[in-house]
């Protein structure tokens, strides 16, 4: 029953000696009591005599605030007093579910369950207040940490009823009683993020900041092309340089790459510093790849030509071919390049190996993922590794694939000694898992006004697969599902297509993943045909929508996989996405009139099961693009901590405002040709200059994602607002590429 | 050594982040004589003399007052560059005690945030030159 003595207790005992300041514990600052008179009626929730609740938060913390939200639904459902609340970040262990924090799903797959583990804990403190006074437990209620009675007017402190309740029988599913939206306290309202005092003061613990005694810091020299592996390197020249103690190869990864470490040769020091400079000196010759040709380049031509052949049919509804003929048509292809998710904090991970067993530190999304990927590398269980999750200096799908941590593992076990593997921002950007370069094609057969009758797409773009599979050159439904096969426009005929393309790097997701390309071409040729039949965009575009509607996708022709979600639950439900269409509009005063050189461009978007739409307005002087203006709308459900939607909104566009404007990586010869800020630039403060007005939509549905969906309407809304201010259609990203003054 | 890895590795105080290693992000911003500067650029021997803040010593509790306007405008998402846009900001308001929105311009551009919290970045230090923008 007790969560701290059957999993935690060893660690603290293991490493309570140490002193070192930063040091994850994963311990309550509040001490330990013993574990006979703590309530712990749920693997997330421990109460103890003292008055403490302490709440596991078992997803990672990368600046979403879910390590305050979803210990907020627990408390707010238990009726718990948040001074109390003494919020904890579990290690990686399947008991808790699902810990891989990406997806946007941590609100709406753990939404119910915090509720039940707050509710459960207090139908037995409601039991245990209505036996000693003698009444029915159904009429007392709780609050501020107190089961109050209140037709007598009695109420007791959850601490005095944490040994009686503790011996009562777990209640039964259908036994359990939660509290009506009006009653709740904390969940619609929010609470302060908990991690605020330390952020701001230096004292919040990252993945670099873990100190371990003896400890050595190393930095890795890997292939610069994928595959490639080492054919000489100078052993000794590292050492020549102070602090550095200690040059090791790491094995070379077998295909699939999947999570793996890539392989290298790794310099080892005192200093974090000092590796980095042995590292200079290594020297490596690297010998040859099957991607050594992989040129960005080419392979943009090559994917552009596949889009204009057909492909696999992943949806089909109607005849398109058929409907097609004796139709006008307009057609154009899009491209979207490599992009990378530079993280502020750049992949970094300690590990401590001793006696057959592993502990870990790590900043991941996915401490479940680490912990097999650490017992796969040093071959032993995956019960003999223990994963701590750090706050993560952001993730943005780059930290759910631990193969760093790998890295650190394998490192501790070579030299007997914790290793902190470090990774600078030029192993970042040259190693990362890339987001897909993606080409489109789109065609619709128009009616006499210039609606589309018949729709055909083609999407080609090295599948995240890739990294899974040798050899996949197909999308998966997954990917197809992300604003592709789920386009979700009212018309008789529509045809979606997936092109072949072979992956040369390592692929993964990146914060809205395949949505990023697809919403871009969709949203930008739907522009193409309302400019064509000379009709403003919001109506086109409320047009094409269509009737209100709930799709049933499967009766329409696609395998739809709804981000994983319950599609009854979860329907694709057109007339939300209409109401965030017109509420951005609105907020926008769209199609006011604008002096020369601006325009306002919108697009809407569903994904992760939440519906945005935002309007953009810029100003365009020669190659300059000055934004003006972002209203966005988003309904997402029952809006469960409305600041941190907020915020994330905010994120978005700042996100989507670095991906549109500037995003790539591109490679030559294989290798990645950026290497830090400077060649491979994100938004900075005078790239996010205009107030960005979050319109929130009240709704009592089902909460949805907030952490993706706010980027991929994004990219089109800004495309069409150049459109709008220059007759200038971008059909390629970035945007930093075109020079209007030339339009 | 840069004065970076030397607070980082030498002297354990970790508030000070590494980013790029280049002086291109911010993230290892601190304040030497009360100037913003990037810690990984600068040679911890050049410092001879010189008065070092890092975000750990930049108030006893926590409670400088942009520190406390960071936390009031719920500026931080992951928090791992608040420390350097914190001092960043503290360096302007040395110089430039009601900056304008140019001056914040000038002064935060050298401080990349991935997770794109720029508007409550200027709002916070709004918020503490007092006036009502």
């Amino acid at each position: 029953m007790n969560t701290i003595a059957s999993f935690s207790r060893r660690d603290f005992l293991r490493l309570s000696g140490m002193t070192c300041s930063g040091l994850i514990l994963g311990f309550s600052a509040k001490g330990e009591t013993s574990s006979s008179e703590n309530f712990s009626p749920d693997i997330f929730l421990t109460l103890e005599p003292s008055g403490a609740i302490q709440i596991y938060a078992h997803r990672s913390e990368m600046g979403t605030g879910i390590r305050t939200v979803l210990p907020m639904v627990v408390a707010d459902e238990l009726g718990a007093d948040w001074e109390d609340v003494d919020i904890k970040q579990a290690t990686g262990d399947k008991k808790f579910g699902s810990q891989n924090t990406d997806g946007s799903r941590s609100i709406w797959k753990f939404f119910d369950r915090m509720r039940t583990a707050g509710a459960t804990a207090g139908f037995l403190l409601n039991q245990a207040a209505a036996a000693r006074w003698n009444v029915d437990p159904g009429t007392c209620q709780r609050n501020a940490s107190h089961v109050i009675h209140k037709e007598s007017g009695k109420r007791i402190a959850f601490k005095e009823l944490v040994v009686e309740a503790a011996k009562l029988p777990l209640p039964e599913t259908n036994e359990l009683v939660f509290k009506a939206p009006t009653e709740r306290t904390y969940i619609g309202k929010g609470k302060k993020v908990v991690d605020f005092a330390d952020m701001v003061s230096g004292k919040a613990v990252f993945g670099a900041d873990v100190r371990l005694p003896n400890m050595l810091f190393a930095v890795v020299e890997r292939s610069p092309v994928l595959g490639a592996q080492w054919k000489d390197f100078d052993e000794e020249a590292p050492l020549s340089v102070k602090g550095v103690s200690q040059v090791v190869t790491i094995a070379p990864f077998k295909a699939p790459h999947a999570f793996q470490a890539l392989g290298g040769i790794a310099v080892l020091a005192d200093n974090t510093y000092a590796a980095i400079k042995g590292r200079e000196k290594l020297n490596t010759q690297w010998g040859t790849s099957e991607h050594d040709k992989y040129d960005s380049d080419a392979y943009r031509d090559e994917l552009m030509a596949t889009a204009e052949k057909e492909g696999v049919v992943v949806r089909q509804k109607g005849d398109y071919k058929e409907a097609v003929k004796g139709l006008t048509t307009h057609s154009a292809s899009y491209y979207a390049p490599h992009l990378l998710h530079q993280p502020m904090e750049p992949p970094v991970a300690t590990a401590d190996f001793k006696d057959g067993r592993c502990i870990v530190w790590a900043p991941t999304q996915n401490p479940q993922a680490a912990q097999d990927v650490v017992a796969a590398a040093l071959k032993i269980p995956a019960s003999e590794v223990t994963v701590h999750v750090t706050l993560l200096g952001g993730g943005f799908g780059r930290k759910s694939k631990p193969d760093y941590v790998a890295e650190a593992a394998l490192l501790s076990q070579k030299v007997g000694r914790p290793v902190q593997v470090v990774w600078t921002r030029e192993d970042d950007i040259q190693h990362d898992y890339f987001h897909s370069v993606a080409a489109l094609k789109l065609e619709a057969g128009l009616d006499k006004n210039g609606y589309p009758e018949a729709w055909r797409m083609r999407t080609v773009f090295p599948s995240i697969s890739s990294t899974f599979a040798k050899g996949v050159v197909q999308a998966s439904a997954g990917e197809m599902g992300m604003g592709f096969s789920d386009l979700p426009f009212d018309l008789p005929h529509i045809l979606c297509e997936n092109g072949p393309a072979s992956a040369h790097v390592r692929i993964g997701w990146l914060r809205s993943v395949a949505n990023i390309q697809h919403a871009f071409g969709i949203h930008s040729f739907v522009d193409e045909l309302a400019a064509r039949a000379g009709i403003d965009p919001l109506t086109y575009l409320n047009r094409v929508i269509g009737r209100d509607r709930k799709i049933d996708l499967k009766a329409e022709g696609a395998e739809y996989s709804n981000y994983g979600a319950p599609i009854e639950k979860y329907p694709v439900d057109t007339a939300r996405l209409k109401h965030v269409l017109n509420t951005a509009a609105r907020s926008a005063d769209w199609g006011r009139p604008l002096p020369a050189g601006q325009g306002q461009g919108i697009a809407v978007h569903r994904s992760f099961v939440s519906y945005i739409a935002i309007a953009v307005r810029v100003r365009v002087l020669g190659r300059k693009v000055l934004i003006e203006q972002v209203d966005l709308a988003i309904d997402c459900g029952l809006a469960v901590h409305p600041e941190r939607i907020r915020s994330q909104m905010e994120g978005s566009v700042v996100f989507g405002i670095s991906l549109a404007m500037m995003g790539k990586a591109t490679m030559k010869n294989g290798a990645v040709e950026q290497s830090n800020f400077h060649d491979a630039p994100v938004a900075r403060i005078t790239d996010a200059k205009p107030k960005i007005n979050v319109s929130l939509i009240q709704s009592d549905a089902p909460p949805g994602g907030v952490g993706e969906p706010g980027v991929p309407p994004f990219a089109p809304a800004l495309c069409n607002a150049i459109f709008a201010a220059t007759g200038k259609r971008i059909r390629s990203l970035p945007i930093n590429e075109y020079d209007f003054a030339e339009a | 050594m840069p004065l970076l890895w030397f607070l980082r590795d030498k002297l354990q105080k970790t508030g000070t982040r590494f980013g790029c290693g280049k002086g291109l992000c911010g993230a290892c911003t601190v304040l030497v004589d009360n100037h913003a500067v990037r810690s990984c650029q600068l040679p911890v021997l050049a410092l001879d003399g010189k008065k070092v803040t890092t975000i750990e010593g930049l108030s006893e509790n926590g409670d400088h007052p942009l520190q406390k306007a960071w936390q009031e405008k719920n500026v931080p998402q992951c928090g791992y560059c608040q420390g350097g846009q914190i001092l960043s900001a503290v360096s302007l308001l040395n110089s430039h005690p009601n900056p304008s929105d140019e001056d914040i311009d000038d002064a935060m551009v050298g401080n990349i945030c991935r997770c794109g919290t720029y508007g409550r970045i200027r709002e916070a230090i709004k918020s503490v030159q007092g006036g009502s923008q």
